[in-house]
C-alpha cells in the first residue's frame, strides 16, 4: 500500500512538472535575450572564435573553475574509499 | 592479467592514435567542438586501453598513481594560475589578458563567421590545455585507483 501511494505521488508530481513542457514548440524558448546577446558579442569581448568555449572558459570561467575542483575532489573520494578495500594501497 | 597476443597488438597500434585524436580535442578547442574535458576524457581513454590489454600490473608499473596525481594537480593549479595573472595585471579574475595582445595564442579574431586561426583566442587554449591536463590525471587515476582496490589487481 504504502508503495502504491509512494509511486502515485511521484506519478503525479512528475504530470505537474511536465504539464506546462508540453505545450512549448521545439526550438521556440520564451527568452532568447541571452543567446543572441552570446551570438552577436562573444568574438569582439572573449577573443575567441567558438562562442561555447567562449562561454564556458571566460563568460562562466567560475563555473568552470568549480567543475575542476569537484573533479579533483571526485578523485580524492575514490582514493580514499578504494585505498582501503585491500591491503592498503596507496 | 594480460589479454591474448591479438588484442595487445590493435591496442599498441591504436594507442598512438587516440592520443593523437585527444590532444588534437584538447588544443583545437576554441575552434572546433569538444575542449578540455573532451580531449582529457580521450587521452585517459587511451590509457585505459592499454590496462585493458596489458592488465593493472603491467601498466601500474610504468604509469604510477604518483605520477598521475602530480599531473592532476599541475592541471588544476596551471587552470587557476591562468585566472589569477588577469588579477596581477589589473583586470578581473578570468579575464582574457592575452587576447589581442599578438603574443602567443594572441592574434585578434576576426570578427563575424571565418574559419578560424589556431593562433587566437587568448587564454581560452591555455586552459584548455590545463584543464585536459587535469582531466586526463583525474580519470586515469579514478580507474587506477578503482583497479587496485578489486580483485582484478591482485
Amino acid at each position: 500500500m504504502k508503495r502504491v501511494i509512494m509511486a502515485a505521488t511521484v506519478a503525479v508530481l512528475l504530470a505537474g512538472f511536465l504539464a506546462p513542457v508540453i505545450g512549448l514548440d521545439f526550438g521556440e524558448p520564451a527568452y532568447t535575450d541571452m543567446d543572441e546577446y552570446f551570438v552577436q558579442h562573444g568574438q569582439e569581448q572573449t577573443g575567441g572564435n567558438n562562442i561555447v568555449t567562449d562561454v564556458v572558459f571566460d563568460f562562466r570561467g567560475f563555473d568552470t573553475l568549480g567543475e575542476a575542483t569537484v573533479l579533483f575532489v571526485a578523485v580524492l573520494g575514490v582514493g580514499l574509499v578504494f585505498r582501503t578495500l585491500r591491503g592498503g594501497e596507496t | 592479467m594480460r589479454m591474448s597476443k591479438v588484442v595487445r597488438t590493435a591496442a599498441d597500434i591504436l594507442f598512438p592514435f587516440v592520443l593523437i585524436f585527444g590532444f588534437y580535442i584538447v588544443v583545437h578547442g576554441h575552434l572546433t567542438p569538444g575542449g578540455g574535458f573532451q580531449g582529457g576524457a580521450v587521452i585517459a581513454t587511451a590509457i585505459v586501453l592499454l590496462i585493458a590489454a596489458y592488465g593493472y600490473d603491467a601498466i601500474a608499473r610504468r604509469i604510477t598513481k604518483d605520477a598521475l596525481r602530480n599531473t592532476e594537480a599541475l592541471g588544476l593549479i596551471a587552470f587557476i594560475a591562468t585566472a589569477l595573472v588577469a588579477l596581477a595585471l589589473g583586470a578581473g579574475f578570468f579575464y582574457n589578458w592575452l587576447a589581442g595582445t599578438g603574443l602567443l595564442f594572441g592574434m585578434p579574431v576576426g570578427f563575424g563567421p571565418n574559419p578560424g586561426d589556431l593562433n587566437t583566442g587568448g587564454t581560452i587554449p591555455l586552459m584548455n590545455l590545463a584543464v585536459g591536463i587535469e582531466v586526463l590525471g583525474a580519470l586515469s587515476l579514478i580507474v587506477l585507483y578503482m583497479l587496485s582496490g578489486t580483485q582484478e589487481a591482485a
